[in-house]
């Protein structure tokens, strides 16, 4: 329906004349081409319109139509594997549309309507049926089952109810009578973009999110329904550390975000995750991830919708009780967006030209995640992990800071170590996690009772060797005692033979729990009777050479596969054979 | 107006200049005015500029002008609408041809007939069809060849200072450049933004020697051209290499030198269109601006052309948290970066492996690519490097004497890096087994179980151990 006329353009931004009443955030298209855009503000007879595609070409006096709902996403099966744009259209789709090059004016159902899926109906005539709970399932790929949910807003008695069978996402299946009427579901549903999908309530975080990455797991875990930030400068591995946790986190499903990101990297995502394995099911990591690429090139509006696309996305599976990780990158490209639009609005700007209520949506953005008991009662999260990139790696910018205050979770990445090809580059000195209290009973019920412990005695050499370092600096190692110099060996080791992780290579990529905690003890091991070794007088250069082990613990990361951590036991009774050997000349 | 006859055939002529400030022109009692079309504006005397409509209202276009306002008089100046957004017709044979930077040409022939009109600021790449980069690009340098690696689609640039030898650089990736298993010849497009007559006379020269000439075209807004041109050109020239490399499959690499008068030309207008400005004055959109600049590379799916773009940009005051550099460095596929200090030790090319990056290189060398050793090498020669720099401060505290051995080692690896593996001529082109080989004879003064990057099997293969000779 038209609802008005356009006055005004530039860039992204329109101003229209109203002829009939708009809501405020309502969905509309703009001109004859249906360019998709969403109601910023209504003043008088004149409303204020983001687009979400390009506007060169649109005349002033071109039409408006409304659609009387905010911007919303389709809900139901066939997300999974799928990438879809900022305001969710499928890019496969588009591209058989419009070719390689993103056209505009051009449309596709973020879900088909001719793919059939196999519904099995799980309850039965005169069921009585609260929201958010399940009615159907859909088997949406070989391990996921796609619980198919009353909405949020409805409850009623089923008065007919479709047989098992194959049916397209549009297809009436279940009918109920509620205090409205009669109200008819099928597969599809659909929720506006901005607004959080309705939980019973919140529960503590007490599950690890296990990401394989040793520093993550052992020194700064996060939590399932946890939220963590990854600020890093240009070339700190912000992406690769992404697409890390994005492959190997034992989510059941995952939502990747590119937003205002490089082409490449979604293409890479696109080629390397169907060939992957999820080491927990053995089947395709393609099949548990859900892509949302804005690139950086793509219309700065729809950058600025594509988290919240990701985040509605995410909701939806949790409420059907799994657990989801969301990553994003990179938050401030988001950020940039806001402060564009605003900027064409004419705000005026807080920090550094963005608008004052960054920090709040930001918040609002974080606070989307959590561990939650749904409306039907199972337990499902969402975990959001947001990539920031700060202008020259100044994490004193306004988006870092305002984070920092909204996640528990910082691993801060560092260009030095960067340049040093450690990576991940996550600094153990300024990085934190705040869930470690809650989650090490599980580590405790599963792994090791003592996880809190070794990553505190590991923590605890690394800090040694922060303050040894500054010393060294002035007066170089070799002037300094043995025991401090043996902590310098040990700290070393610790970085390059756990802190540092290939993703590149095969077996480094990921991490078993069982194979992280082998290794630390293993590390600490030797620390400790080194330590006692020395207090006897060995000098530290007969640990350092006679123990010639040194390059082989290094190497353990990438030769000692998952499944086999006894093959660390093995090498730890070689050090202390040779240990004893050199022990017993001082009587240790 | 009759409805029937297409908008693009009406040519609309106002006279309604009646604003004149910065490059903006007002022009007021306009209708059926869209945004971002292509004005040509016509002074009394007869001569053109251009421009586009930046904002527009229903009575009311604000006009952007591209080439400078000027001389323009509002009484006398005649805005023309053309209805389309601003079209740049590209042509193969625009290889060979020497242009300004709002393509207009320089060497005195016409322009030839185009075989496409095609909207300058092109339309993003679906992240579905894009190909993703795999092909190695052996420059025949070796910092870049073993420890940054450039990739066919790759873009890739320079990060310089003024006075440092990235013209050199550039216009010796441009020359020696080739594939492993192909001599398909690249297509080079030059773009130069505000930069001074003699660098654009040296890359002609340059060109010219090489023989590439017939096979590259130019694009010159030099230092005392209108800044606002600044923005037309590389849009000219991406315009361009995406006829070539996709309509036509051919391979082009595109030099777009000086970023940095590209941003700067930006702000300029950003401050002349009165909008808030970011960090050191540049907008708000610098990144996305620039990013659709950048993101014009790439190999698209079921066709054999590439584009690969090597942006040169110098650093104000050699600073790499300049919003320029570091926008930069957040789009592009990694960076090479250029050091001061080895250029003054005599080093060329004086290229800082430890900041440079290719994000691309971990696809593209190794196994079937290179050789299997090349990852672990490169890997290996980063770390042992970034040690160098520890060992060097520390030295210059306690003197190189009171150093221990294995520090000792390091300083003399770091000298052999610099000087034999990283410097080389202008004129030479190192294969990548030269390369990769002079890698594994610098890093051998190292002792082997420093070396805990490689594994065993590599170390015995290619460690050159000194004892034994």
């Amino acid at each position: 329906m038209e609802v008005g006329k356009i006055t005004w353009i530039s860039g992204p931004v329109v101003k229209v004349r109203i002829s009939s009443p708009l809501q405020m955030l309502e969905q509309v298209e703009v001109s004859d081409m249906h360019l998709v855009g969403e109601v910023l503000s209504i003043r008088g007879d004149e409303a204020t319109i983001q687009v979400y595609e390009e506007t060169e070409g649109i005349k002033p006096g071109a039409p408006v139509y409304g659609s009387g709902a905010p911007l919303a996403v389709e809900l139901g099966p066939g997300l999974i594997g799928r990438i879809f744009d900022g305001i969710q259209r499928p890019l496969k789709d588009l591209a058989a549309l419009s070719g390689a090059f993103i056209q505009r004016g051009f449309t596709a159902a973020p879900l088909s309507r001719e793919t059939k899926w196999h519904f099995s109906p799980s309850v039965s005539i005169g069921t009585a049926l609260t929201p958010g709970q399940v009615w159907g399932v859909v088997p949406e790929t070989a391990n996921l089952q796609h619980r198919l949910m009353l909405p949020p807003n409805v409850s009623g008695t089923v008065t007919w109810l479709a047989n098992e069978g194959d049916y397209t996402i549009d297809t009436p299946l279940v009918k109920l009578s509620t205090v409205q009427g009669e109200v008819t579901c099928s597969m599809l549903q659909r929720w506006p973009v901005r607004q959080p999908r309705p939980i019973r309530e919140r529960v503590a975080p007490s599950e690890p999110l296990l990401t394989g990455q040793r520093v993550i797991d052992i020194l700064f875990p996060i939590a399932k329904g946890g939220t963590a930030a990854i600020p890093g400068g240009f070339g700190a591995g912000k992406t690769v550390l992404q697409h890390a946790l994005a492959k190997w986190s034992d989510a059941d499903i995952v939502v990747y975000i590119g937003c205002g990101e490089r082409g490449n990297e979604m293409t890479d995502v696109l080629i390397e995750f169907p060939k992957l394995q999820d080491p927990r099911t053995g089947r395709s990591l393609m099949e548990r991830t859900i892509l949302v690429a804005n690139t950086s090139n793509m219309p700065v509006a729809a950058r600025e919708a594509s988290i919240y696309t990701g985040i509605t996305l995410a909701e939806y599976y949790r409420d059907m009780g799994y657990a989801v990780a969301l990553m994003a990158d990179s938050t401030s490209r988001w950020a940039e967006a806001l402060r564009e639009v605003s900027g064409r609005l004419e705000e005026m700007p807080a920090e550094e030209g963005f608008p004052a209520y960054l920090p709040s949506r930001l918040a609002a953005f974080y606070e989307r995640a959590g561990r939650v008991t749904t409306l039907a009662g199972n337990t499902g999260s969402v975990t959001v992990v947001g990539a920031i990139s700060p202008p020259s790696a100044d994490f004193s910018e306004p988006v870092t800071q305002h984070t920092q205050r909204f996640v528990r979770v910082f691993w801060a990445l560092d260009k030095d170590l960067a340049a040093a090809r450690h990576f991940p580059s996550i600094n153990w000195l300024s990085s934190y996690s705040g869930y470690r209290d809650d989650i090490s009973a599980w580590w405790g019920a599963h792994q090791a009772p003592d996880w809190q412990d070794l990553g505190k005695q590991m923590m605890a050499i690394l800090q040694q060797e922060s303050s040894l370092l500054d010393i060294a600096k002035l007066v170089g190692q070799d002037t300094l005692p043995d025991m401090e110099r043996f902590i310098l060996l040990i700290a070393r080791t610790i970085k390059e033979a756990f802190l540092q992780q290939n993703a590149m290579d095969p077996v480094d990529a990921y991490s078993s729990p069982a194979k992280q905690v082998a290794l630390v003890r293993l590390l600490l091991h030797i620390y400790d009777r080194g330590r006692k070794i020395i207090e006897q007088g060995c000098p530290v250069g007969r640990l350092q050479n006679e123990m010639d082990l040194w390059p082989e613990i290094v190497r353990a990361r990438a030769t000692v596969p998952n499944d086999q951590p006894e093959l660390l036991q093995e090498l730890r009774t070689r050090v202390d054979a040779k240990l004893n050997v050199i022990g017993k000349d001082y009587g240790a | 107006m009759s409805a029937d006859i297409p908008d693009r055939l009406i040519t609309k002529l106002y006279r309604g200049v009646d604003e004149v400030y910065g490059s903006i022109l007002g022009v007021s009692g306009v209708s059926g005015v869209a945004y971002n079309e292509d004005v040509e504006i016509r002074l009394r005397d007869g001569s053109l500029r251009r421009g586009h409509v930046l904002a527009v209202s229903e009575d009311k276009a604000i006009v952007e002008v591209w080439t400078g306002t000027s001389g323009i008089e509002p009484e006398s100046a005649r805005a023309r609408f053309t209805g389309v957004p601003l079209q740049f017709g590209v042509s193969v044979e625009l290889l060979g041809r020497v242009m300004n930077g709002s393509g207009e040409p320089l060497d005195g022939m016409a322009l030839p007939v185009s075989d496409v009109m095609a909207d300058v600021n092109g339309a993003p790449i679906n992240p579905t069809e894009r190909e993703y980069p795999r092909d190695l690009i052996i420059t025949g340098v070796s910092a870049i060849d073993a420890t940054n690696t450039l990739i066919r689609g790759q873009k890739l640039p320079i990060f310089s200072g003024s006075g440092l030898p990235h013209n050199e650089l550039a216009a010796q990736i441009a020359r020696q450049a080739h594939l492993k298993h192909s001599d398909e010849p690249f297509a080079v497009i030059f773009a130069a933004m505000g930069v001074r007559h003699d660098d654009a006379e040296y890359f002609r020269n340059s060109f010219e020697e090489s023989g590439a000439q017939s096979s590259t075209a130019m694009f010159l807004n030099l230092a005392d051209d209108p800044p606002m041109e600044r923005i037309l050109t590389p849009h000219l020239a991406l315009t361009l290499a995406e006829h070539l490399a996709f309509d036509l499959e051919m391979h082009v690499l595109v030099i777009m030198t000086d970023m940095t008068n590209y941003g700067e030309a930006l702000r300029e207008l950003a401050s002349q269109r009165g909008e808030v400005p970011s960090r050191k004055g540049y907008p708000g959109y610098l990144y996305s601006d620039l990013a659709a600049l950048y993101e014009r590379t790439g190999i698209l799916k079921g066709k054999r052309g590439s584009i690969t773009q090597m942006p040169i940009l110098t650093m104000p005051n050699d600073d790499i948290s300049h919003p320029i550099p570091d926008l930069t460095g957040y789009i592009t596929e990694g960076q090479i970066v250029l050091s001061r200090d080895m250029h003054l030790s005599g080093i060329y090319p004086c290229i800082n492996v430890l900041p440079s990056l290719s994000r691309l290189m971990k696809d593209g060398i190794g196994a079937g690519f290179t050789r299997e050793d090349h990852p672990a090498l490169a890997d290996q020669l980063y770390a042992a490097y970034a040690r160098v720099q520890e060992v060097r401060s520390l030295a210059a505290v306690i003197g190189e004497e009171e150093l221990a051995s294995a520090d000792r080692n390091y300083l003399a690896f770091g000298e052999a890096f610099e000087r034999n593996f990283i410097g080389q001529k202008q004129t030479e082109a190192r294969s990548v087994d030269e390369t990769l080989d002079l890698g594994w004879r610098v890093l051998s003064l190292l002792p082997q179980e420093e070396l805990t990057r490689i594994n065993t099997q590599d170390l015995k293969l290619h460690y050159v151990d000194k004892s034994v000779n």
